[in-house]
């Protein structure tokens, strides 16, 4: 299995979207600490692109490498090699090399200009944000076989996490303005992985002002350690479920 | 070697097997042929675990193959149209299978050597040609002395020199006492090398025969004008 990991990992590294994915990223933080004179606005184009950048980068290019791989995942089937090592191996290989590019490209510059624990977090935040999507990804490719159909269920995915999410729940609250629906909303919040990270994120950034709706009663609810603490056991949840569900649907599979 | 009980086998509603039996031998040499979406690849998948059989069972070397995965280090398989990750090198491709096989068994370097493989070691899969491919997935099927081989059009893409090394193993390793089972659609060239003929038709087997015996009861001295022949008189 460590062999399948090493090489799997290196050929994605080797990739040309993904080196140019790493210095976009890195670009993006450099100049957004450097022209912004203080690091607090700088963190906030950062968590922008946390927000939009990672998870389509990795939702994307985890399906059409799955996809792209199918015939060599079929050559590593005809040896004596357990099906759920080889599944684990990509999953493995791909968070492995795209937390990779996002550390090198994001974490350097965020360690070097912003507070550390902030800065820290906003890592782990983004490294969390990347699994979720490589496992949503996965998901995906074992629900449609067609590539076309599973790539188009990833770019869905994406808007509806990234775009839709907000603004239906925003909707929700006018509809119920009349109803404490307070709760039923945090709980809402818990279903979008990306919600929960700005949230997270803006809990620890104090910028009240642009939390959006769900976090100002996030914040209200649960206060700062407690929330802090759901929501990390959330994100972690979000990161394994589809994955596992997918592991047990790959074992099975036709290839 | 390989005794298969009953295949069953749809996609959606198309059924693709329809219930197949086969008891193959050692030192046989086996021409799976048939038109296209007969189900031979879908069978040959099914041994090699890559398709999961809706009922009936498998046995290979008297081992249920849904049981472990272990059955599969004596199979070696070669596939129609080998693709292999684009940035790694045919030294890493390699080096990662002998890694998975794990095996303590001296190596088979003939093909490797014939097809001067060393030479190539540093060159990217993506940069490769589709009969240097071919010469891989060759190599690879032949590297472990696997008591099984399972060659899916195995000439198909291969310049006539390399497609002769390739025959020429085959016939060796027959010799030595495996079980080879070959699709094609080249008639011709299996004349020199298979010993039994399977012909599949919408997931049935037509008929299982000894190319001796296919020869002898239509008075061909070829396999493609005795399968012509028998197909004719149905």
């Amino acid at each position: 299995m460590g062999r399948i990991f090493k090489y799997v990992m290196l050929d994605i590294l080797k990739n040309k979207f993904v080196i140019a994915y790493m210095v976009m990223m890195s670009l993006v933080a450099w100049s957004a600490f450097t022209l912004e004179d203080n690091s607090a606005k700088g963190m906030l184009t950062l968590l922008n692109l946390i927000l939009l950048t990672v998870p389509l980068v990795s939702v994307l290019f985890s399906a059409i490498y799955i996809y792209n791989s199918s015939e060599f995942i079929e050559l590593l089937v005809s040896h004596p090699i357990k099906r759920s090592k080889i599944w684990l191996s990509l999953y493995w290989g791909l968070c492995g090399s795209l937390v990779t590019a996002f550390i090198i490209g994001a974490g350097i510059p965020l360690l070097l200009f912003a507070e550390f624990t902030i800065s820290l977090l906003m890592l782990v935040v983004g490294i969390l944000i990347t699994v979720i999507f490589v496992s949503l990804a996965l998901l995906s490719t074992i629900i449609y076989r067609d590539k076309a159909k599973g790539i188009g269920l990833t770019i869905l995915i994406w808007i509806y996490f990234a775009l839709l999410f907000d603004g239906l729940l925003l909707f929700l609250m006018f509809q119920f303005a009349d109803y404490p629906i307070e709760k039923p909303m945090v709980l809402m919040t818990a279903l979008s992985p990306l919600d929960l990270s700005r949230i997270l994120l803006l809990l620890q950034l104090d910028s009240t002002a642009i939390m959006g709706y769900t976090g100002a009663i996030f914040r209200n609810f649960f206060g700062n350690t407690v929330g802090m603490s759901i929501s990390f056991t959330l994100l972690i949840l979000w990161s394994t479920i589809p994955f596992l569900v997918s592991l047990k649907k790959f074992k099975k599979k036709d290839l | 070697m390989i005794t298969v009980e009953n295949i069953k086998k749809k996609f959606g509603k198309l059924v693709v097997l329809n219930g197949i039996d086969l008891t193959l031998k050692k030192g046989e040499c086996i021409a799976l042929i048939g038109p296209n979406g007969c189900g031979k690849t879908t069978l040959m998948k099914i041994i090699l675990g890559m398709v999961m059989a809706d009922s009936g069972s498998i046995l290979v070397n008297n081992e249920s193959i849904t049981k472990s995965e272990l059955y599969k280090q004596h199979i070696g398989y070669m596939p129609q149209i080998g693709r292999y990750p684009q940035n790694m090198t045919i030294g890493q491709i390699i080096d990662m299978v002998k890694g998975i096989r794990n095996e303590k068994k001296p190596l088979d370097e003939e093909l490797y050597k014939a097809y001067e493989l060393d030479k190539l070691l540093d060159k990217k899969m993506s940069t490769l040609s589709g009969g240097t491919m071919q010469k891989v997935s060759a190599v690879l099927s032949f590297l472990f002395n696997p008591s099984i081989l399972i060659l899916d059009e195995p000439t198909a893409g291969l310049d006539p020199i390399a497609a002769e090394i390739l025959k020429q193993k085959i016939i060796k390793e027959k010799g030595n006492g495996k079980l080879i089972i070959i699709t094609s659609h080249l008639l011709s060239e299996l004349d020199d090398m298979v010993s039994e003929i399977i012909f599949m038709q919408e997931g049935n087997i037509i008929f299982h025969r000894a190319v001796t015996a296919l020869k002898e009861s239509t008075q061909t001295a070829k396999i493609s004008s005795a399968i012509l022949q028998i197909l004719k008189n149905k």
